[in-house]
């Protein structure tokens, strides 16, 4: 027996090559997650041939030919849709079917912009005979409809696709809807980040909340001071985002209709930038003399603010989106009391002894660089509980809390007037045995005493995967799909998804769908072949009476797919024995 | 802002921080090591694993030669990657060019399986290497650090080396989820880089039977989840329990019966009990029906051909949580009780089946495992049964009690490593003593080791090898290291270390807290 990484057959004689196409249970057409405002589908339903399936613009579209967005995307869905044609190997059809289409047409040419807070995702989709129209007033509506079409599209016997006639009309319950990654407490690489891109687009995700730096390190490479990540990241030349890296991300999420949100939390949570930066962070004191440790941001000092002014700005000409988040939590005040300057300061600016508003006092002036750069700040929940003086556009993130005092920040905040966004229900870096998604799921973000204005005032959720015991090994099953349960709160519309038992047999599919999109997609876009995509081949001897024949046995990834295992063997082939060939592309 | 900062915050610089320990990254620590300061160069040009002059395996020990093969590539990358460097490079003094492997037993076992008895000590010094087993391959490969500039080097290192316990398992359970092969082997791999040494395959069970029986082939066409796709053929078989051969691992297949069998009653007719609903037949099935000698006979057969296919010298049959309603509601199970005057005693029904499968499977030569609900019934158990511990909460009692019985026994209780939950919880495992028990030193010799189970309900391919690792490697040191090993500080700085080290190697071993390997997971 061996174990070999190439294939090398030296074998004289031998036949192949049994492919099996294996069909397992039946489609739902309810199958789209998150589930639509509203779908209507029939049992009639058509053939889908990938060698005349065609996406075109609408005649009436504003978009066409040429248009970044929806080109990328179609080359992206047609090898989603079908997986086995792109993918190469020969795929088999029994019968020539007519051409089917997806006409896309858009009220608006915003190809070349970026997706923002108040762009619409709304579209209608209608499968019928031969075409598929799908209207979306921007283009990143009319990626959510094709991401829909493609979970529409299922594979039956042979290989061969159908789609139902169907109508669907579809918008998001909330505008903001994220998923927080934490680059700084482990290293994630690009090509983690770019992955989990995918999956939201999956999912209808559409906020890329990158918490990117923090205490542990800091990975971000600024053009202006690279001190900071020569000096803050884990490792000065492996563990970075390049200016270019993040350029990448953000192309990469812009063509999936994903902004991304930096945030640079201070004034705690700021330890790694301490060592790129002198004189950033306050010196504690252990009496009379500094103890060589330091502190949150020096909040008395104008250098930090000129510090600050210099890298916002450099952020806010790196990341497009008009949101920065700021941060502002967890400001441990002992080692700021510690120190004599920050307690004359205080005394001077006639703070007394309430340190809450020596940090009310710098991130007001923080928010007020950012506004001043024109752009909106995010600010987690800390910020709002001491300091009533925030600009009234500021965004307040909940994080803390069981329901019931999250409900109540809530409405203290929608009281006061001010946007909000819950993350509080799905800090799903938390794990626990079993089917914990169903707590991600059934969370009511709205069930808050307050009238509809204050209703409205929240803008959204956010999942958050912090990353203390989080990195590249586990980040993908960590999050997937228990982020999609959020997925669909917050797309979706609460009445008609209430039911969490009815949600489990949509979930258990929607999950064998997102495994068939790793694993194709990862081909598709050029990244590197994971475990998922494995070829199986396996070399059997059978001695019959007089000669050894060999027989090449070979499985591969259909659509059929991996719930349901890429191989394919005859069970059969049962003499085999002395040469098993395992290999793995 | 993340929860747990609420404390971390307070005091930023107790933050658990990664300090080297003075044993580097040795995991499971050795028996005896002495690092010393005079540290050797190697050079994959001129290195070489080669058979010692007086050792009795020699290059027909094939096992040997593609461990050295395997441990050559951890320690210098593919040998792909070195082509650039193919070249004549005089080995330098202070080049340490060989390791020498010498297999002092008289048999070096290299056809044969490992066994409950195999010695895995060893012994070496540098430049003079005694080795009895290849465990000290990995402890080798373990001692190779590089710097900065990608340079290796060894320190003069004398090592003595042997494990605690003799059986260091893992379950890992292919019926609730199917397991493709090609997981199964890297995490067999991985399991040699923890010195596990006991792959206990939890086959089958209730959901699905992938196992591809040749007597009874309907078993997985109508039992697994899918007859083509989901099955364990055994040309599969084969492959694992030689992959495992080769690095030093013991498969233990468990069948599991009379309960978890409903995917056998699929392919099997008549072998699950009818349940009854009042005096009908309610069309469901409960445990293996015990009453019926045509049970036994295919019991004889089946385990006849199990016997064959794996060859270690122990099967597991299961006998854990039977399930009684089915049997009391069957009319012909209480006759049969009445008549074997069981009364209303259950138990004694079970302890009848299990106790015909013992001997069916004693006629086998083959040693059993039983899980412990056996032992507690009062099953009438051959002396070198091990009773298999895993039910939590007085554990330690139970260890009492089987062992004051004469039994040998293994401990699984404390390393339910599917029970997952929020941060370091490796510390709780690495801090079991399987011998914290009540009994005398002739009773503590009976416990023989220990297993982490991974059951499937949560875990599939997608997520299998980052929940086991490093998780795992907690167990594997406390079943391998000395018993007073327990410095939790210490073993965070070689576990971080060992954890990059897997990660390096190509396994996705999740991180213990916030940190960095310099070559992180490439495989997304």
């Amino acid at each position: 027996m061996s174990v070999v990484t190439s294939g090398r057959y030296t074998f004289p004689n031998y036949n192949l090559v049994f492919f099996i196409f294996l069909q397992l249970g039946l489609h739902s057409v309810e199958g789209v997650w998150p589930l639509p405002q509203s779908i209507t589908s029939s049992p009639e339903r058509y053939p889908l041939n990938p060698q005349a399936f065609y996406f075109t613009y609408g005649s009436q579209s504003a978009a066409q030919e040429g248009c970044s967005v929806l080109d990328e995307a179609f080359k992206r869905y047609f090898s989603l849709i079908f997986p086995d044609y792109s993918s190469g190997y020969g795929f088999l059809r029994f019968s020539v079917d007519k051409p089917f289409t997806v006409q896309v047409s858009v009220g608006r040419n915003d190809c070349d912009s970026y997706p923002d807070e108040d762009s619409s995702e709304q579209y209608t989709l209608s499968v019928s005979a031969g075409q598929a129209y799908l209207k979306a007033e921007t283009v990143w509506g009319a990626l959510r409809g094709l991401e829909t079409f493609s979970q529409l599209v299922y594979q039956e016997d042979f290989g061969s696709y159908y789609v139902n006639k169907t109508e669907i009309e579809d918008f998001p319950r909330f505008q903001f809807r994220g998923i927080l990654l934490d680059t700084s407490r482990h290293y994630l690489p690009v090509q983690a980040i770019l992955k989990t891109l995918d999956a939201m687009a999956f999912s209808k995700f559409n906020v890329f909340h990158w918490h990117i730096v923090d205490d542990p390190s800091f990975p971000y490479q600024s053009r202006t001071f690279p001190d900071l990540s020569a000096k803050g990241a884990f490792h000065p030349m492996t563990h970075i985002y390049t200016q270019l890296d993040v350029r990448r991300v953000i192309s990469y999420a812009r063509m999936r209709g994903i902004r991304v949100l930096p945030e640079f939390d201070s004034p705690g949570h700021t330890q790694s930038w301490g060592k790129g930066q002198s004189d950033l962070l306050t010196p504690c004191y252990s009496g009379s003399t500094p103890s060589g440790t330091f502190g949150p941001v020096n909040p008395i000092l104008p250098s930090t603010y000129k510090f600050m002014a210099t890298l916002f700005k450099e952020v806010s000409s790196v990341f497009p989106d008009s949101y920065i988040h700021l941060g502002g939590d967890e400001v441990n005040f002992s080692c700021w009391k510690s120190n004599p300057d920050v307690r004359a300061f205080m005394l001077k600016m006639g703070f007394g002894a309430d340190f809450t508003k020596l940090e009310a006092y710098y991130m007001e002036n923080i928010v007020n660089l950012t506004a001043a750069l024109n752009r909106t700040s995010i600010v987690w929940q800390d910020v709002f509980d001491y300091h009533e003086r925030i600009p009234k556009d500021t965004v307040l993130h909940i994080w803390k809390g069981v329901p019931a005092s999250y409900e109540a920040e809530l409405r203290a905040i929608t009281k006061a007037g001010y946007r909000v966004l819950l993350a509080a229900p799905w800090y799903i870096n938390h794990i626990s045995y079993g089917q914990d998604w169903r707590n991600y799921y059934t969370v009511q973000p709205l069930n808050f005493s307050g009238t509809e204005e204050q209703k409205k005032l929240v803008i959204g959720g956010e999942v958050c995967m912090w990353g203390e015991y989080v990195d590249a090994t586990n980040l993908t099953p960590r999050l997937w799909p228990r982020a999609s349960a959020a997925a669909e709160r917050l797309w979706s519309d609460e009445k008609q998804t209430s039911d969490v038992d009815k949600a489990f047999p949509r979930l258990k599919d929607f999950r064998c769908e997102l495994l068939r999109y790793f694993s194709f997609s990862d081909n598709a876009h050029g990244i590197p072949i994971t475990h998922h995509r494995t070829l199986f081949y396996e070399v059997c001897l059978t001695y019959t009476d007089a000669s050894v024949s060999l027989r090449l046995q070979a499985g591969y990834p259909g659509r059929a797919s991996l719930c349901r295992t890429l191989q394919t063997r005859v069970p059969r082939c049962l003499i085999i024995t002395d040469h098993v060939t395992f290999l793995s592309i | 802002p993340t929860v747990d900062c609420l404390d971390l915050c307070q005091m930023l610089t107790a933050e658990p921080v990664f300090q080297a320990s003075k044993y580097g990254s040795l995991w499971p620590l050795p028996q005896k090591v002495q690092i010393s300061e005079v540290s050797f160069k190697l050079s994959s040009a001129s290195f070489r694993i080669v058979d010692a002059k007086a050792s009795s395996a020699g290059p027909s020990c094939s096992l040997l030669q593609s461990a050295y093969r395997r441990y050559y590539e951890y320690m210098f990358g593919s040998a792909k990657k070195q082509w650039g460097s193919k070249n004549n490079r005089r080995s330098d003094p202070s080049d340490l060019t060989e390791l020498q492997v010498w297999i002092t037993s008289p048999d070096s076992e290299c056809d044969g399986y490992p066994s409950v008895t195999s010695d895995e000590s060893c012994e070496y010094l540098l430049f003079l290497v005694h080795v009895m087993f290849y465990r000290s391959l990995e402890t080798f490969s373990q001692l190779v650090s590089e710097d900065e500039y990608g340079a290796k080097s060894i320190n003069a290192t004398i090592i003595n080396d042997f494990p605690r316990f003799q059986h260091r398992g893992i379950l890992l359970d292919s019926s609730r989820h199917f397991l493709p092969i090609k997981v199964i082997l890297s995490n067999l791999e991985t399991m040699a880089m923890n010195k596990i040494n006991v792959f206990h395959w939890h086959i089958v069970d209730e959901q699905s039977f992938p196992y591809l029986s040749r007597t009874f082939p309907q078993l997985s066409e109508q039992g697994a989840y899918h007859p083509y796709t989901h099955v364990y053929t055994p040309a599969d078989v084969k492959m694992v329990i030689e992959f495992a051969r080769l690095r030093g691992i013991r498969v233990v297949p468990e069948f599991d019966t009379p309960g978890h069998t409903q995917s056998w009653g699929k392919g099997q007719k008549d072998l699950l009990t009818p349940c009854y609903s009042g005096s009908k037949p309610s069309g469901s099935f409960g445990p293996v029906n015990p009453i019926l000698n045509t049970t036994y006979d295919f019991m004889a057969k089946f385990f006849t051909e199990i016997s064959t296919v794996f060859p270690d010298g122990y099967i597991h049959l299961g006998g854990d949580e039977v399930d009684f309603t089915c049997w009391k509601s069957n009319p012909d199970i209480q006759k049969f009780m009445e008549q074997q005057h069981f009364g209303e005693d259950y138990s004694k029904l079970e302890s009848f089946y299990i106790q015909k499968l013992l001997d069916i499977v004693a006629s086998t030569k083959k040693g059993y495992l039983v899980w412990q609900e056996v032992f507690d019934n009062g099953v009438k158990l051959k002396p070198d049964t091990v009773v298999h511990v895993w039910i939590g909460g007085r554990s330690d009692k139970e260890m009492s009690n089987v062992t004051a019985a004469g039994y040998t026994t293994i401990l699984s209780a404390p390393w339910y490593l599917d029970y997952i939950s929020y941060g370091q919880d490796w510390q709780k495992y690495y801090k079991v003593e399987p011998l914290n028990f009540e009994g005398t030193d002739e009773q503590k010799k009976l416990v023989i080791g220990g297993e982490a189970c991974l059951w499937g309900e949560y875990v599939d391919a997608t997520n299998l090898t980052p929940r086991l690792w490093p998780r795992a490697s907690a167990v594997a040191e406390r079943l391998w290291s000395a018993k007073n090993v327990t410095d939790i500080d210490d073993a965070f700085n070689r576990l971080s270390l060992h954890r990059c080290r897997m990660v390096e190697r190509g396994i996705p071993a999740e991180p213990l807290f916030s940190s960095y390997c310099l070559h992180e997971y490439k495989g997304v």
